[in-house]
């Protein structure tokens, strides 16, 4: 193979960060290919942790001895850096356990006491799970309305429809930044000016885009928006959420405990100001430090060049399945109109059946329904295979991947698999 | 040759094939099964007479061993009583999650889906023809 990538970092000094990189599977070199399920973690990110645990573990927000200080300024520091990767001030970042939790968040603390019967909430069919069942569930205990924005055959949201969905009039359109199965980029910018026109608010579940390009939330211009560690080198059980500062302090809050309230009487309570009154209890210190050493990672190689480079490598893999009579691709064919992930089915072969004969080459896919079922549901499947790329993958690994996929047509083939 | 253990040549051979796949309008037993990990479906049909299975089809999507498993399923029951059938149901059931059982003929195609239970992740995807089967049994 003669393609090349232009990138520009070292992608072998990248990979060096990275010990799990070095396992071998089946006897095999590990080649991950799951990223858009969880990325894994490199050293620096490792190394947070144990610090942490080693030299300054205590409470954070309590406590006068230099241990308390060390952790709620270590904390505290993290949350500092994770805000300004998007562009938010850090009071306006509240810590969560995910981006479901963070969604859960604004869907009963702004929800419950925004929502009534009637409400239109407009979601698209290619959320998440996460970004369909928080707002099932309230609205069922407010009596809002649902109304799912489909996307076209070429995997992009139907604009057409959300404008016809808005003339409804909607309180919140809650739509993914990134499609974790078709890959799409949705024009958030243009989603939230056109939400905003007719005073909705508009949340953002930027899971998958954080972690693979620049966001900027000023930019955007959205009331909320949610993103997960663990998929952008942080270690999991820790997320965040943005939320626009006049709507955190108007919110009541999510779950009360310690470290929520300012004064606390037999009747009633008052709340600590934001971000701290949406976390009740000891917060996930440890991984919040290490998110901050995450972001640190990212910002040292630059989020640009890691897009560029994934683009690279999701330009090489659709090139290659393009080319097989036998495989059917998902999502838009323009390596620039989506991030670093290809879904794809063999015409014949069931995707477990794929993710499992790559297992035996080393090779991690993801094979499922991706918790996107209205998404298969249109595409009229029950599953897809699915590669997703970070940025120390390489081009060698993506052609080993296409390389596997005859292992699948010497199992299945000669029943029709080719 | 890669899994042979999991993809063993019955197995593949069941899923291209398989044998009694279709819906079956007159039957009079009927349950849908559904892994929701997976997104893998399946409904079993069974028409009954008495306490005689007379027919068995299945309708479904879902890997080659879920396929495989159920229509290995629909094959063994056809002519089988409830009781019979319940008493394999429980013996594949076993196999499938390494509890003592009955072993199976190596010349039995049930003998096949053997492997699976090396395969923690797939033992799911085996198990769905016969947990759906023990749904209907139970009623």
């Amino acid at each position: 193979m003669t393609v090349e990538t232009q990138t520009s970092y070292d992608v072998q000094t990248i990979r060096a960060d990275f010990p799990i990189l070095q396992r071998r599977v089946g006897g095999n070199r590990l080649i991950y290919l799951d990223n858009a399920a969880t990325s894994q973690k490199p050293r620096q990110v490792i190394d947070a942790l144990v610090h942490y645990y080693e030299n300054t573990n205590a409470n954070v927000h309590r406590g006068l001895h230099t241990l308390a200080e060390e952790a709620t300024e270590a904390y505290e520091s993290a949350r500092m850096k994770v805000a300004h990767f998007i562009g938010a001030e850090p009071e306006s970042v509240v810590f969560t356990r995910n981006t479901t939790e963070a969604i859960n968040l604004v869907a009963y603390a702004w929800g419950l006491a925004n929502l009534k019967a009637g409400d239109v909430i407009v979601l698209s069919e290619m959320e998440h799970h996460s970004n369909i069942v928080p707002w099932q569930l309230v609205a069922r205990i407010t009596g809002a309305k649902l109304r799912y924005v489909p996307f076209t055959p070429e995997g992009e949201l139907d604009m057409d429809a959300l404008e016809r969905a808005l003339q409804q009039e909607p309180k919140l359109v809650a739509i993914t930044h990134v499609s974790n199965v078709l890959g799409t980029i949705n024009p958030v910018e243009e989603i939230t000016r056109k939400a905003h026109a007719v005073g909705a608010k508009v949340l953002i579940d930027g899971a998958q885009a954080v972690p693979h390009k620049p966001v900027d939330v000023a930019r955007i211009d959205c009331d909320f928006y949610a993103f997960s560690g663990h998929k952008m080198l942080a270690p999991t059980g820790i997320g965040a959420l943005y939320a626009r500062r006049e709507l955190l302090e108007e919110m009541p809050p999510f779950m009360g405990g310690g470290s929520m309230i300012r004064r606390v009487t037999h009747e009633y309570s008052t709340w600590a100001d934001i971000p701290t009154k949406f976390e009740a209890g000891t917060p996930n210190i440890a991984d919040g430090i290490a998110f901050g050493a995450a972001v640190d990672y990212l910002q040292r190689i630059g989020i640009e060049s890691v897009q560029q480079h994934e683009q690279q490598l999701t330009a090489e893999a659709l090139r290659l399945l393009e080319a097989e009579e036998d495989i059917v691709i998902y999502g838009p064919r323009d390596p620039k109109r989506r991030c670093g992930l290809v879904s794809f089915n063999f015409k014949h072969v069931h995707p477990h059946d794929v993710a499992q004969v790559l297992n035996q080459r080393g090779i991690a896919i993801r094979a499922g329904h991706h918790c996107c079922q209205l998404i298969m549901r249109r595409l009229d499947v029950t599953a897809t295979a699915r590669v997703s790329f970070y940025l120390y993958n390489t081009i060698e690994e993506v052609h080993a991947f296409w390389k596997a996929l005859d292992d699948v047509r010497k199992v299945f083939g000669k029943y029709g698999g080719r | 040759m890669v899994d042979d253990e999991l993809y063993r040549e019955i197995i593949l051979e069941h899923y291209h094939h398989p044998r009694y796949k279709g819906a079956l309008p007159d039957a009079n037993l009927t349950a849908e099964g559904m892994n929701p990990l997976c997104g893998d479906e399946l409904t079993l049909y069974l028409k009954t007479d008495g306490d005689r299975i007379v027919e068995a089809r299945f309708e479904g999507r879902g890997c080659s061993i879920s396929q495989a498993s159920a229509s290995m399923l629909t094959e063994a029951v056809q002519g089988l009583t409830l009781e019979q059938a319940k008493a394999l149901q429980e013996r594949v059931k076993a196999m499938l999650t390494g509890a003592p059982h009955e072993p199976f003929d190596e010349d039995d195609d049930l003998s096949a889906l053997e492997g699976v239970k090396n395969y923690p992740v797939r033992i799911k995807c085996a198990l769905l023809a016969w947990t759906t089967l023990e749904e209907i049994l139970k009623r």
